[in-house]
């Protein structure tokens, strides 16, 4: 695995991503900053972390979306590269296009940070190939702005499709609105594109990978994705 | 020198909070009338949050140092060493009027301000706490202060990237003018690269960084140093406006250029912005500082020289700069997208020197300014010691069951995760213990070692007993460290009280800061930073005293740490401490006999210690399972809340004849713990503790689903959970 963390102004989440990837794969991962052009060379999973780029400010994600460094995201994508967004970066994906629907307030109108139930939908992707499908993971969300929204067409299109990779869920796996805490439609947590290799997700599993701090169930995505990325290499 | 555009008139001198005989030491000293920007600059200097002039000569009495101290008071933030090269920089601050007036910006910008304030030493920010006072539940503002506040210290700590960790929230209607916000940073850095105000050498550049200077928050420190009347809404304009964005990158850039070697002093802006920050680099170095306003980066245009040396637009930093490294230092703040300006330098004369449009607005000698402020040694009486109340003397209104229920759901007792989940707690991966135990437990980036951290005070004991209230905060701050298995380590005291003018809150000060100084000598627990807020009252109705205590503690492994949780069935439930069954002050007085009376429990620092060090020899040990420390709501509450945590019950022994069993349940004796062991290490710890006297007793095991008080019905824990639960966020939809 060759990752490339991307760094905005404003991100905040750029250390717990890059000492993750390092746990998890045992390579230090390139932090790239946002005015570069260029991804370096190699790249085979660019990271896009959470935080506030550009303070949030106009919409959360839309000035990053129209960094320099962009252009370079969409390109490796193009070339069927893997993209990882994660919470800013989830919204980031949105702005820029790689991603259909958009993330609005939470429902309740506050931030939220707490451990939540994501059922995995899907393990036959390079993104949940660490898990089984039907499996519940527990990660923390931190986000004031992750209720997922979309048309009808792209929503039924995205469920047909099985692009929906996460989803809030009870600790049983069950679908229901007292465990979706920000109000996204159809519970949705996590979604691929239509190529399958550009996931965005609200929740942060790299913050669930250490035994010392707490759960490990985070661990999962990235040991599949370095599993996937090593093979393919 | 372009002298008095204004008449100073003696309304002049009283709308800056400058006293007739300050005014009179002003001319004294400079022996000619000032001019506008001069009587500005000396109210921000002298004001009582910048100057300390009532406390100052009562905080000389708090013990300051010990062999881990590397910065006491005195300067941005105090540092601790930590071993393996590393340093524990951490302050907490009040933001108290702003608050009030304006609660999203107010606490936000509380948030920004002590972040600035550890970061200017060269820590990278690891941690933030803080400890709020609100009014009633039932006063028509609390609600809008809450969400307020809450929103804006979230807003802040989150977008900045740091973990908010910890706090303690209460309610009480003596806040109902005044709402508390006091905000703890605590940050990292490398014992060798600690970074100070103090200017050095002559005709060095004095740099300006990060955002530009607006009109916002002209007077906000004058305004921190006067009580509210009925017109405190119209002081809006005071309150500054924060950008946790702008202060992210002045965080990155400056961490940048001090691992360049390029600083020689910094100092953030804070209150009193580029007044206070360049006459405090200049005094502490023994140096002048001359100031070319014509340089400053303004984001409003014609802005008068007056209004540049007392704006406080946030997220700003002076330094003095290494003459070889200028370029470097400004090309690092370019990347950032930072304002970077040489607007002034440092000169041999010791005045404080402001120039703007080829005028000097200001020329004033720096000493007399910064640390030569006035002093006053202001009159206080002790208030009378309430009487004791004798625990056979308290009628129990209500079953012992019925009072648990009610207490739990008690504004100041119920769970506080309305708050804390609107706060991102485990942003950079090192949470270890999560908000809603004793203490915080923060891992130090590469481990194994952790921090605890903690914010105490118990106002209603200050406000009966301002020496035993003092000492209980620190004793119960180091009781909470000491409860997850660290050993406390220093303090940082925000001191809130009423107009000090009036000599019964100069008595509270007095007391408490006394209580603070014996309990932290006793305890070898010093002060390194703090901060004093006063005039804490509105229409002549002040606060409860309230001396924030914030604790850290350090822990050699944080594996080793221990949480309140009950964690297995069948174990062995020890009660640590003396039990008396002391009802006065206590919440079960309080909240379930509507009494609010008596003296506050009295604190025995060396049982504290006795009883504190073997609690945490049994958790590094390995044999104590869960432990929590005994205070509000006294031991039925604690046991209770270690079920919850846990969804474990327990069953309970008969409270001891002796003692009436809502006092021994309820009451709020000091220094004692609950902690579990597995059942078959029970008589050796029991052992243990008999060798070193310490008061220790077995009163239960732990297992089933509900908690079972002999002679009593047994009461789920889920019950419980929902009375601890549901109250704040009921309050808060407006369901109450």
């Amino acid at each position: 695995m060759k990752a490339a963390v991307l760094v905005f102004p404003g991100i905040n989440r750029e250390r717990d991503m890059a000492r993750t990837l390092r746990l998890v794969s045992g390579r230090e991962p390139s932090m790239v900053w946002h005015a570069d052009k260029e991804l370096p060379g190699g790249t085979d999973l660019v990271v896009i972390p959470g935080g506030f780029s550009y303070g949030d400010y106009l919409r959360c994600g839309a000035i990053a979306a129209r960094s320099p460094i962009m252009d370079a995201v969409r390109a490796h994508a193009t070339k069927g590269g893997l993209v990882l967004g994660v919470c800013n970066g989830f919204q980031i994906l949105c702005e820029a296009g790689l991603l259909p629907g958009v993330l609005m307030r939470n429902e309740n109108l506050r931030f939220i940070c707490r451990d939540v139930y994501l059922r995995v939908e899907r393990s036959d992707t390079p993104f949940t190939r660490g898990y089984n499908a039907g499996q519940v993971v527990r990660v923390p969300v931190a986000h004031g702005e992750g209720n997922y929204i979309a048309d009808g067409e792209t929503i039924a299109k995205l469920e047909g499709e099985g692009h929906v990779l996460f989803r809030y869920s009870s600790p049983d796996g069950m679908i229901d609105p007292n465990w979706n805490h920000n109000g996204a439609i159809n519970a949705i947590a996590g979604i691929v594109n239509e190529q399958g290799n550009v996931l965005g997700m609200m929740p942060h599993p790299e913050n669930h990978v250490e035994a010392a701090i707490g759960p490990t169930d985070g661990r999962g995505l990235f040991a599949g994705l370095v599993e996937a990325l090593d093979r393919a290499a | 020198m372009n002298r008095n555009e204004h008449r100073i008139t003696p309304e002049l001198v009283a709308e800056h909070g400058l006293k007739p005989d300050e005014y009179d030491r002003i001319l004294r000293l400079i022996g000619r009338e000032p001019s506008l920007t001069e009587l500005g600059i000396f109210s921000a200097m002298w004001n009582e949050h910048c100057s300390y002039k009532s406390s100052k000569v009562h905080l000389r009495t708090l013990p300051t140092k010990s062999p881990w101290v590397i910065q006491g008071p005195g300067e941005n933030a105090g540092v601790i060493d930590i071993g393996d090269g590393l340093a524990c920089v951490f302050k907490m601050e009040s933001h108290n009027h702003p608050s009030y007036i304006e609660p999203y910006q107010g606490a936000a910008t509380g948030v920004g301000g002590i972040l600035r304030d550890v970061f200017t030493m060269g820590a990278r920010p690891i941690a933030c706490l803080n400890a709020l006072s609100f009014g009633a539940p039932a006063h028509p503002k609390t609600r809008h202060l809450v969400s307020g506040v809450v929103a804006g210290i979230g807003g802040y700590g989150n977008s900045f990237g740091v973990p908010t960790v910890g706090g303690s929230v209460r309610f009480h209607q003596r806040y109902d003018g005044n709402c508390l916000v006091n905000a703890m940073a605590v940050g990292i850095a490398r014992k060798d690269q600690i970074f100070y105000a103090a200017a050095s050498g002559v005709g060095m550049p004095i740099v300006y960084l990060g955002s530009k200077t607006g009109r916002d928050g002209i007077h906000g420190a004058s305004m921190a140093s006067a009580e509210f009347g009925d017109d405190s809404e119209g002081k809006r304009p005071t309150v500054q406006v924060g950008d946790p964005f702008s202060e992210k990158l002045l965080l990155e850039a400056c961490l940048e250029i001090m691992q360049k070697d390029c600083v020689i002093a910094i100092q953030d802006m804070g209150a009193a912005g580029l007044t206070c920050s360049a006459v405090e680099m200049g005094a502490k170095g023994d140096l002048g500082v001359t100031l070319d306003l014509d340089k400053v980066p303004c984001r409003e245009e014609s802005m008068s020289a007056y209004e540049m040396m007392l704006s406080e637009s946030q997220e700003r930093m002076l330094m003095v700069l290494k003459p070889e490294k200028e370029k470097e230092a400004e090309e690092i703040f370019r990347k950032w997208g930072l304002d970077f300006a040489v607007v002034g330098e440092t000169t041999p004369t010791k005045r404080f020197v402001v120039r703007h449009g080829g005028d000097v607005m200001a020329d004033l000698p720096i000493k007399e300014l910064g640390d030569q402020a006035p002093e006053y040694k202001r009159p206080f009486v002790n208030a009378a010691k309430p009487e004791e109340i004798r625990a056979e003397s308290v009628h129990a209104p209500v079953g012992t069951l019925e009072a648990l229920e009610k207490l739990l759901e008690a504004p100041d007792l119920c769970s506080k995760r309305w708050v804390w989940e609107q706060y991102d707690h485990v942003i950079l991966g090192n949470t270890v213990q999560r908000p809603g135990g004793d203490a915080a437990v923060v891992r130090v980036e590469g481990g194994p070692k952790g921090l605890a951290l903690a914010t105490d005070v118990t106002p209603r004991y200050c406000e009966a007993d301002p020496v035993e209230g003092g000492k209980q905060a620190v004793a119960e701050c180091w009781r909470n460290i000491t409860a997850v298995g660290a050993k406390p380590l220093a303090i940082t005291d925000n001191l809130n009280f009423g107009n000090p003018e009036r000599p019964e809150i100069m008595g509270q000060f007095v007391g408490c800061v006394r209580g603070i100084a014996e309990a932290c000598k006793a305890l070898d627990f010093p002060v390194v930073s703090g901060n004093v807020s006063l005039y804490n009252e509105t229409n002549g109705c002040a606060i409860l005293p309230t001396p924030s205590i914030g604790g850290v503690g350090l822990i050699d492994d944080f594996k080793k740490s221990a949480t309140l949780a009950f964690k297995r069935t069948g174990e062995t439930i020890l009660l640590v401490g003396e039990t008396t069954g002391w009802l006065g002050q206590s919440l079960y007085l309080r909240e379930v006999c509507g009494r609010e009376e008596g003296a506050p429990p009295p604190v025995d620092l060396a049982e504290e210690r006795e009883n504190g060090d073997f609690v945490r020899a049994v958790i590094l040990d390995g044999i104590a399972t869960a432990a929590h420390d005994i205070s509000d709501g006294g031991l039925l509450v604690a046991i209770a809340e270690m079920a919850m945590a846990s969804s474990i019950g327990a069953e309970l022994s008969a409270a001891p004849s002796d003692i009436p069993s809502h006092a021994h349940w309820f009451g709020e004796d000091q220094a004692r713990y609950v902690i579990t062991v597995p059942a078959e290490r029970a008589e050796a710890v029991l052992a243990r503790a008999r060798a070193v006297s310490v008061p220790v007793w077995t009163i239960g095991k732990t297992g089933g689903d509900a908690l079972t008080l002999a002679g009593e019905r047994p009461i789920l824990v889920t019950i419980l959970r929902k009375r601890f639960e549901s109250w704040l966020p009921t309050y808060m939809a407006g369901e109450l």
